[in-house]
């Protein structure tokens, strides 16, 4: 498959991100809640990442689509900071962060999931979300010996929160049992509920509905709903799934060789001849 | 059961799981000789522990298999595939540091000399890795590693080829590509036996399907007909 040809100048955020940086909006939503901009990765010779600008508005949940091997995973890993960019910016709520580690971007709000769920298939699946509470003041010994009551009191909140998380999503009934147990979907779905854990402000999902049966799916959308409806937490979702994307995401970037080349709602994108041809297939004819 | 009436798979009476608590019980499936068969059911219904028990990387506790009207049952993989089973899992299944032409001739490792012929005889079916035989497979994209994993998996021209969801985390352009292989490979005579949760789209390049649910068969009948089912396509299809 060869993909669509790249237009002259990559034609989404840039302008967004410009006014940014000079202050002329105002606004909570003025600023976005993630902005790249001119970002480039190269392994060998590939440009993986290609001058990439981009914006994600705050409170929506975004699309991103493209081939297989159009960049996805790779913006999205150097974005949690999982990897170095070889040039150019990423704002956070308009600070820069490009080099920061993920558990920093963590603590700063940003959240992610990953295309192949990660679990720690030791542990039980409370033990999962108990590990991804954040700041925890038991990690350092100074407390665990002289403030056992503080240590264990933030554990409680923690257990308590956890659970609520686990019920939230459907998997209380697993507690605990062991990671490695759950299917492929179920474990999509503890890696949401991780990403809950942390009280994120922006999460990032790699493929939430990749090995995920539909009705499983409406489920995990509904939950991206109303996160975003009713904590405002922004979305960038790299997603195949058509039917998931055309349910949540709005706007949807269309990316391709590294950059986007395109931004619109779903149904404009599916109108689009070269995204129709390069990734979307005749069945969306 | 004699050889010429067999069916190319036959799993009965499968009970497996991981701890001590069952995944599946007393789960059955057939494949015939020619026929694409699709098993779909909600997540943690037990669909990739039934395709790691037949492929023997779990031992069923219960329950037989057999390739090709021979009873496999307990068979480490190693010595399935010179029985005539293939499978491909759904992740980490191409050697990513070797090139795609390595990759092909590891899944034609009890060859001699015919790994040669082999690889232009599946060639012919994936012609797109042609001009890519000497690239590092981990290079290719996602589309590009599951034609590779198909390929490698046909190297010794299996009589059965399992396959565990083959269109995950495909684009929607390549979800068509891997399913017109997967109604190509079984129009050269391998039987598919396959999980999916892309019912809707695998359900219509098969000939009959399963609906397993609570580690249970629940369902089966033609593809068609399980399209059709009010509770199918409410249930599991999300309509």
């Amino acid at each position: 498959m060869s993909p669509p040809p790249r237009p002259e100048r990559a034609p989404l955020g840039a302008e967004t991100i410009e006014t940014e940086v000079r202050g002329d909006r105002v606004g909570p939503a003025a600023i976005a809640a993630l902005a790249v901009r001119s970002v480039t990765k190269t392994f060998g010779g590939n440009r993986a990442v290609d001058d990439c600008t981009l914006a994600v508005r705050r409170g929506t949940i975004t699309g991103l689509i493209g081939p297989n091997g159009a960049g996805k995973t790779t913006l999205l890993n150097i974005v949690a900071g999982a990897l170095r960019a070889d040039q150019g910016e990423i704002l956070l709520d308009g600070e820069p962060v490009a080099s920061r580690r993920p558990d920093e971007l963590l603590g700063r709000g940003l959240a992610r999931t990953f295309q192949v769920p990660r679990p720690i298939s030791s542990m039980t699946v409370l033990e999962n979300l108990v590990l991804a509470g954040q700041r925890q003041a038991g990690e350092r010994l100074w407390n665990t010996w002289y403030r056992p009551d503080r240590v264990g009191l933030q554990e409680n909140a923690i257990v308590d929160r956890a659970l609520g998380i686990l019920a939230y999503v459907n998997l209380d009934h697993l507690r605990d049992a062991s990671a490695s147990t759950l299917s492929g979907g179920q474990k999509k779905l503890l890696e949401f509920a991780r990403s809950l854990m942390a009280d994120p402000k922006i999460v990032l999902l790699d493929e939430p509905a990749a090995g995920v049966n539909r009705t499983l799916m409406r489920q995990l959308a509904a939950l991206i709903e109303e996160q975003c409806r009713e904590r405002g937490v922004t979305f960038l979702v790299v997603e195949h799934d058509m039917d998931l994307v055309a349910r949540l995401c709005n706007p949807v970037i269309v990316m391709s060789q590294g950059r986007p080349i395109f931004e619109g709602t779903f149904d404009e994108v599916r109108r689009d001849e070269e995204v129709l041809s390069a990734y979307l297939g005749g069945q969306f004819r | 059961m004699s050889a010429t009436e067999a069916p190319a798979l036959l799993a009965e009476g499968i009970t497996s799981g991981y701890t001590e608590v069952p995944i599946i019980r007393d789960v059955s499936v057939s494949v015939a000789r020619g026929e694409i068969v699709t098993i779909i059911g909600p997540n943690g219904a037990g669909k990739s522990t039934l395709l790691k028990t037949i492929f023997g990387f779990l031992q069923a506790r219960t329950g037989r298999v057999f390739v090709d009207g021979t009873e496999v049952t307990g068979m480490p993989p190693e010595r399935l595939v010179r029985r005539g089973l293939a499978f491909v899992p759904q992740t980490n299944n191409i050697f990513a540091s070797l090139s795609v032409r390595e990759n092909l001739t590891m899944g034609g490792f009890t060859l001699r000399d015919e790994v040669e012929p082999r690889i232009d005889r599946v060639l012919g079916l994936f012609p797109l890795l042609a001009p890519r035989l000497r690239e590092r497979a981990g290079r290719l994209s996602g589309g590009q590693r599951q034609t590779l994993a198909l390929a490698r998996a046909l190297m010794l021209d299996p009589s059965v080829l399992l396959l565990d969801e083959p269109s995950a985390s495909l684009s929607p352009v390549m979800v068509e590509s891997v399913f017109a292989h997967v109604a190509a490979i079984n129009q050269q005579g391998t039987a598919v036996l396959m999980i999916e949760q892309n019912a809707r789209h695998a359900l219509a390049v098969s000939h009959r399907g399963y609906v397993l649910a609570n580690g249970e068969n629940r369902l089966e009948g033609p593809a068609a007909a399980l399209l059709q089912s009010d509770d199918v396509r409410r249930l599991y299809l999300g309509e």
